[in-house]
Order: C-alpha cells, then structure tokens, then sequence
C-alpha cells in the first residue's frame, strides 16, 4: 500500500495520536451531552409552561441557537465574546459552551414533544387511580416520556459528535488537525499520504457514530 | 460598531453569499435527486443495489461533511481524481445530503398504505407509474416537513466549505478577521448574511407545511 499512505500511519506514535485527536473530539462532545441533557430537561420543562414570557424567551432562543450554522456560533463565541467582554477563552472552552447551548436548546425542544406528546387522560387517569403528583409523574408520566425520547436524543448525541468535527476551524487540535500534521510531516516520503490518513479519519468517525446510530434505531424499533 | 467599515466590506460578504447559495442550492439539487432515487430502490426491493443504497446511507449519515470534503478534495487527488473546490463543495454536499433526503423520503413512502400499490398495479399501471403517480405524490407530502429541515440543515452545512478553500461567507469573515481585527463587523456581517440565506427559507417551508396541514393531505 505504498502508494496510498497507510503505511504512515504505523510511524512512531502516529496512530496514538490520531486516536488522541479522536479522544479531544470525543471528550468535548461528552462533556457538552452532560450539560445539555441535564439543562435540556429543565428547559424543556420550562418551555411546557403556560406563562407567555416564558414561552417567547424560550423559543427565541431555540430558534437562534437552531437557524444559525453552528460554525458561525463558534466564531461568535471564540472571536467575538473574547473581542467584546476582554476574556480569554480557549478554543476548546469556546466549544464546549457553544455545543451545550445548541445541545441545551435541541435537547429542551425534544423533551417539549415528547411530554406534550403523552395525552392528558394519562394524567386524568393516574389521578383518578388516586396517585398523588409525585406518583403519576414517577411512575405514569416519566416511563411513557423517556421511551419517546431515548432513542431522539442518542440522534442527537450522534449529531453533536459529528458536529465536533468543526472545532478545528477554531484552533483546537483534534483528529484532523493531528491528521494535517501527519501528512505535513511525511509530505517529502510519502506524498501521497493525504489518501490514506484522510480516509483513515473517515472510518474512525464513522465507527464512533455508526454504533451509537445503530442503537438507536434498534430503542426505535422497539418501543415503537 | 463603524458604519464606514461595514459598508466596505457589503460587497465582499454578497459575493460571498452569492457563492454559499449558488453552491448549497446545486448540492441540494443533487441530493434531492439521490435520494429519491436511493428512496426508490428501497422501497421496490432491488436486491444487490438495496445493500449498496444502505450502506451508502450509513456511511453518508455517519460522518461529518467537513471529513468527507477532506478526503474528496485532498485524499482523492492522490489517487489522480483532481477536483475543482467547487465540484468538491457540492458533490460533498450532495453525498451527505442525498443520505438524509433518502431517509426522508423512505419514511414518507412507508407511511403510505401498501394497498395502494396493490390497487395501482391491479389497475394495470407499471411499476414505474405506480410510483410516480400514486405512491410519490402522497410520500412527499408526508415527508415534506423532513425534507425542509433537511434543506436547512443542508444549507448551514455550507459554512464548512471554506474549509476546501471555497470563498463563502465563513472565509470571507475569517480572512477579514485576520486581516483587519474588525470582529465586531465581520461578525455581524456574518450572521445578517446567514439570517437573510436562512430565514426565508425556514419562513417558506413553514407556511407551506402549515397549507399542507389545512388541506388534509397525505394521508
């Protein structure tokens, strides 16, 4: 495989550090799921409310985080914060805040559907069986939610690491960065590296997304 | 924030745009078409070519396009496929786009009750009739809201196409960043071009979804 620039892979420590560049990607995306699943509940929570200031505030801000790219979203957060409020922000950090605001607003507009989607005589009838609040929502409300929503948000866990990719236009060294490198630094040997070492990243991504999809839509299947 | 700078940089950003929707329509152009094609041959069951569109499908809907311009625009050269940063943009767009338009179709054609391919073909259409006027219509207003979202999922995917050296609205706002250390402008800049591509688009498909609503149609 001369030709085509796998061997470069296995050079030195080449293949750790793609895998190392894999793991930064990887870890921002974890981080980021943490804190949306756990604020996109409550905002999702928020957004079943009534009160009409809420709602408004709420679906503002669900449209803005959604109708921009997220690549704009970055730059805003990593050259413009950092212009406008004088703080220092690593790349790394800027992304992490922006992946949990967009996962924050997509997790919360998940949850939103699938509580509206359990009908009312659900909560009628768990009251008229005599539950009490905290009942009904434990045991009547929460189960029939969490099967509708499982499956959306490892889609959305899926989409958050792909989405990762981007962090490199932003200087954070992960998988393609140290891809770049690599190639780069092999470019008199072995030219045609780029080949090889590109499609290498594509798989990887591939086999950190694919099993997650995949379970997915086997949790679909099953519950629906 | 300086009015001056922003109206010096107005023409750099429109060409820019011109560029991003120019590129993103043709991409989505050619997604639309593979998809239902891929959507087609899923639904009528051709046996070798199904597993190809499927694993076409995963591969495409698994990784990031940023990735996959990469490998189109620097690995595929190597292998003496030399690409403009143009065919490379859209063709990057189209290969992502066309896996989920598929799945946006196929749903919508299984929503379809099958009894109505059964009556279409009892009718003495071909297979081919069949589809194109009975099964097509009725899937696509089913699977219209999908197809929107994709159209501006597709479209916000753009902005990763400075990447490949393509002069879109992200280039232009980095290059003027860089250049000139007008953040505030260039950023601005950048989300009003973005809004003015987007909204419209997200307005359109909302009115029409909601007509499509009114009119019962589908199923």
């Amino acid at each position: 495989m001369q030709a085509l620039g796998f061997e470069v892979l296995w050079k030195g420590k080449n293949f750790a550090r793609l895998m190392g560049g894999l793991w930064v990607a990887l870890r921002i995306s974890l981080i980021a799921v943490g804190i949306s699943l756990v604020a996109g509940v409550l905002m999702g929570a928020l957004m079943t409310r009534k009160n009409p200031l809420i709602k408004a505030l709420t679906q503002l801000y669900l449209e803005t985080v959604r109708i921009m790219p997220q690549m704009v979203l970055l730059f805003l957060a990593f050259f413009g914060t950092t212009r406008w409020f004088g703080w220092n922000l690593s790349g790394e950090t800027a992304s992490v805040i922006v992946f949990a605001l967009w996962g924050t607003a997509e997790m919360g507009d998940l949850v939103r559907g699938a509580l509206e989607s359990i009908p009312r005589h659900q909560y009628e009838s768990a009251a008229a069986l005599g539950l009490d609040g905290k009942q009904s929502f434990l045991y009547v409300i929460l189960p029939q939610t969490l099967r509708r929503l499982l499956p959306q948000v490892i889609n959305l866990i899926t989409r958050m690491i792909k989405t990762t990719s981007l962090v490199l236009m932003i200087g954070v060294v992960e998988m393609l960065k140290v891809a770049q490198q690599i190639i780069e630094a092999n470019r008199m040997k072995v030219p045609n590296a780029a080949f090889g070492v590109y499609l290498t990243v594509l798989v990887l991504y591939f086999l950190a997304c694919w099993p997650i999809s995949l379970l997915a839509k086997a949790l679909e299947k099953r519950w629906s | 924030m300086n009015a001056d700078v922003l109206r010096s940089y107005l023409p750099l950003y429109k060409e820019a745009a011109m560029l991003t929707i120019r590129l993103g329509l043709l991409g989505i152009a050619l997604a639309f078409l593979i998809g239902l094609v891929c959507a087609a041959v899923l639904y009528c069951k051709i046996p070798v070519l199904r597993t190809v569109v499927r694993a076409y499908i995963e591969l495409s809907r698994n990784t990031p396009l940023l990735i996959q311009l990469f490998f189109l625009y620097y690995g595929l050269p190597k292998l003496g496929i030399r690409t403009t940063p143009e065919a490379c943009g859209v063709s990057g767009l189209a290969f992502l786009g066309g896996g989920y338009m598929a799945e946006a179709f196929r749903s919508g054609m299984e929503a379809i009750a099958p009894i109505q391919l059964e009556s279409a073909l009892s009718l003495g259409m071909t297979r081919t009739q069949a589809l194109s006027s009975v099964i097509l219509p009725q899937a696509l207003t089913v699977s219209f809201p999908a197809l929107m979202a994709n159209v501006i999922f597709l479209m916000k995917e753009t902005s990763v196409f400075s990447a490949v050296s393509l002069m879109d609205l992200m280039f232009t706002a980095k290059d003027l960043i860089g250049l000139y250390y007008n953040t505030t402008e260039s950023l601005f800049l950048l989300v009003v071009f973005y809004l003015l591509i987007l909204l419209p688009i997200s307005l359109v498909g909302s009115l029409i979804e909601r007509r499509l609503r009114y009119a019962g149609a589908g199923l």
